[in-house]
C-alpha cells in the first residue's frame, strides 16, 4: 500500500515535506525580528509580490551572480500611480540607474531610490519576456513550464493585488546591463555581474513591488539560465530634510516635495512615523 | 479647416480615406484597418507628435516602446520598423520617414513630469498626458492605460555616459513619416503642448494626419 492510501497517511506525507525541503527556498520573514518586513528567495522562473511601508530598505542580492530581476512598483495606496520608466531616464537625463538615483511614478513623485548598488548596472530599455517571446526562444513560453514568461509570471502575481494585465507596464531590469551605442544599438553587458552584488532600494512612499526572476530578452545564450534572487526588507525612516539624494539634483528635490506633499494630503498614513524624542 | 492632400508629397500612399489637420496643443484618435496608411506631416517644422497604438479588438494589447526596442535591437525609430505591442506582435510599421529617426525612450510630458523638470510654476501648463487621458475618457480607457508612447519628430540622443535628453530637433516643415496599419488599431496623439523644452522649437505647431485606404 502506498503511503498516500489514507487520509492519515496522505496528511502525514504532506506534513513531512517541509522539513525536507530547501532551506534557501524556505526563506520567509521572521517573526521574533520585528526590523524585517520581508525575507524570500525567489528562485529561477518565479515571482513575488510584497507591500512594503515608507522608509523600508528593500535589499535584493544576486547570490550567485546571475540573477536577472524585472521590478515593477505602484503607490500602495493609489495603485493607479505606478512606475514610470520614461519619466524615470528622462527626468533624470539618464538611462542607467544606479545608487543615488530615484524611480519615479507617473505622477511626479518618488517612489524608492537607490540607496546603494554594487551590482554591474541594470537596464531601462528592454521588454520583460512575453509568452511569444519565450515559445520563439525556448520552445515554451507558459507559466506551467520550465522557461516561463515573466509578462505572464506579472499578470498572476498583479491579479492576486487585485490589479490586471493592463497594469503591467515596462519594468526596470535589475542586474542585467545593456549599453546603448552611438547608433542606438545594444551591446549585451549582462555577463559581467559579480556574485553577491546587492541593491538597496528605499521605499520612498508606501508601495506595492513585485518581480520576476527570469532570463534578460538579450541574454545571447540559448538556455534558459537565472540563478534566484534573495530578498531582505528592513524598516526605515524615511528620507529626512538632508537626505543626500533628496538634495542630488533639482529634480530629486522637487519629485521628493511632490512626494511629501502627496503625504500633507494623507495624513492619516504618517501618523505613526516619525521618533517623538 | 479643410486640407487635401498635398501634391508635393514624393509618392500616393494609395485612395483617400479621411484627413485632418490637428492644431496645435490638441489630442486626436482614430480607429484604422489593417492595411490603412496613416502620413503625419510636420507642417511647420519639428513638432512632436505623441503617440499611442492599443489593438482594436483588445484594448489590454497596446504599443509597447520596450519590445519595439528589444525586437529591433535598437534605441531609435527609423524606417523599417516594426512597432510593436506588449505581446509582440506587430501593430504599425514605419514604412517610410523623410526624418532620419524618432523617439520612444522619452515619453509624454505631464503637468507632474513639468513640476520636476522646470518647476512647479509648470503645474498648470497643458501637457500630453492630459491630452492622452482625454482620449483614453472617450474611448473607456484610462490612467492604467497610459504607457511610454513613441515622440514622431522628437530627438533624444543617447550617450555613452548614459546621459539623455531632449534636443533639438532634425525635422523641418513638410517632412514626414508613414505608417501602416498591420492589425485594427487606436491611434491615440497628443499633438505637444510643452514649451520648456525644443521638442516643439518652442512654438507647438498644427500637423496634418492623412489616412489612405490600400491602392
Amino acid at each position: 500500500m502506498s503511503n498516500t492510501a489514507t487520509t492519515h497517511a496522505a496528511r502525514d506525507h504532506a506534513r513531512a515535506q517541509a522539513a525536507q525541503a530547501d532551506d534557501r527556498l524556505s526563506r520567509r520573514t521572521p517573526l521574533d525580528a520585528p526590523d524585517v518586513v520581508w525575507s524570500e528567495t525567489v528562485e529561477a522562473g518565479n515571482y513575488a509580490i510584497r507591500a512594503l511601508p515608507r522608509g523600508t530598505r528593500l535589499e535584493l542580492t544576486d547570490v550567485e551572480g546571475d540573477t536577472s530581476v524585472q521590478l515593477l512598483v505602484f503607490n500602495q495606496h493609489q495603485r493607479s500611480e505606478r512606475l514610470n520608466i520614461a519619466d524615470t531616464v528622462k527626468v533624470q537625463w539618464q538611462a542607467y540607474l544606479g545608487a543615488g538615483q530615484l524611480l519615479l511614478s507617473d505622477m511626479g513623485r518618488v517612489l524608492m531610490s537607490f540607496e546603494s548598488d554594487t551590482s554591474a548596472g541594470h537596464d531601462t530599455f528592454n521588454a520583460m519576456s512575453n509568452r511569444a517571446w519565450n515559445d520563439a526562444k525556448y520552445g515554451d513560453g507558459g507559466i506551467h513550464g520550465d522557461t516561463p514568461n515573466a509578462r505572464d509570471r506579472f499578470a498572476v502575481a498583479l491579479a492576486k493585488a487585485g490589479l490586471g494585465r493592463r497594469d503591467i507596464g515596462p519594468s526596470v531590469n535589475l542586474f542585467k546591463s545593456v549599453f546603448v551605442e552611438p547608433d542606438g544599438s545594444f551591446t549585451w553587458r549582462g555577463d559581467t555581474s559579480p556574485p553577491g552584488g546587492s541593491v538597496v532600494l528605499r521605499a520612498d512612499m508606501d508601495v506595492l513591488v513585485a518581480l520576476t526572476v527570469t532570463p534578460h530578452v538579450r541574454d545571447p545564450r540559448p538556455d534558459y539560465k537565472v540563478t534566484p534572487v534573495d530578498i531582505t526588507a528592513r524598516v526605515g525612516q524615511p528620507a529626512p530634510p538632508d537626505d543626500p539624494i533628496r538634495n542630488s539634483t533639482p529634480e530629486a528635490l522637487r519629485a521628493f516635495e511632490n512626494t511629501e506633499d502627496w503625504y500633507v494630503s494623507r495624513p492619516e498614513l504618517t501618523s505613526d512615523v516619525g521618533d517623538p524624542t | 479647416m479643410s486640407h487635401t492632400i498635398s501634391p508635393n508629397t514624393d509618392r500616393p500612399l494609395g485612395a483617400p480615406h479621411f484627413d485632418e489637420v490637428v492644431r496645435a496643443q490638441a489630442p486626436w484618435s482614430r480607429t484604422l484597418t489593417a492595411g490603412q496608411h496613416l502620413r503625419i506631416v510636420d507642417l511647420e517644422g519639428n513638432q512632436a507628435v505623441d503617440f499611442l497604438l492599443y489593438s482594436a479588438d483588445d484594448v489590454v494589447e497596446r504599443y509597447s516602446a520596450a519590445d519595439t526596442m528589444t525586437a529591433q535591437g535598437n534605441v531609435y525609430l527609423t524606417a523599417g520598423s516594426v512597432l510593436r505591442s506588449n505581446e509582440g506582435r506587430p501593430m504599425m510599421t514605419i514604412v517610410g520617414s523623410t526624418v532620419e529617426r524618432h523617439d520612444t525612450v522619452g515619453g509624454a510630458c505631464s503637468r507632474e513630469s513639468n513640476s520636476l523638470r522646470y518647476g512647479h510654476h509648470t503645474n498648470h501648463q497643458h501637457a500630453c498626458v492630459d491630452n492622452f487621458l482625454l482620449e483614453h475618457s472617450r474611448r473607456a480607457m484610462g490612467k492604467r492605460d497610459m504607457v511610454p508612447n513613441i515622440n514622431f519628430f522628437m530627438n533624444v540622443p543617447v550617450e555613452p555616459d548614459g546621459s539623455l535628453g531632449i534636443v533639438d530637433g532634425i525635422s523641418a516643415p513638410g517632412l514626414f513619416v508613414d505608417l501602416r496599419a498591420e492589425m485594427d488599431v487606436v491611434v491615440v496623439v497628443s499633438n505637444c503642448p510643452q514649451i520648456n523644452n525644443p521638442c516643439n522649437g518652442f512654438n507647438p505647431s498644427a500637423v496634418h494626419m492623412i489616412v489612405t485606404n490600400p491602392a
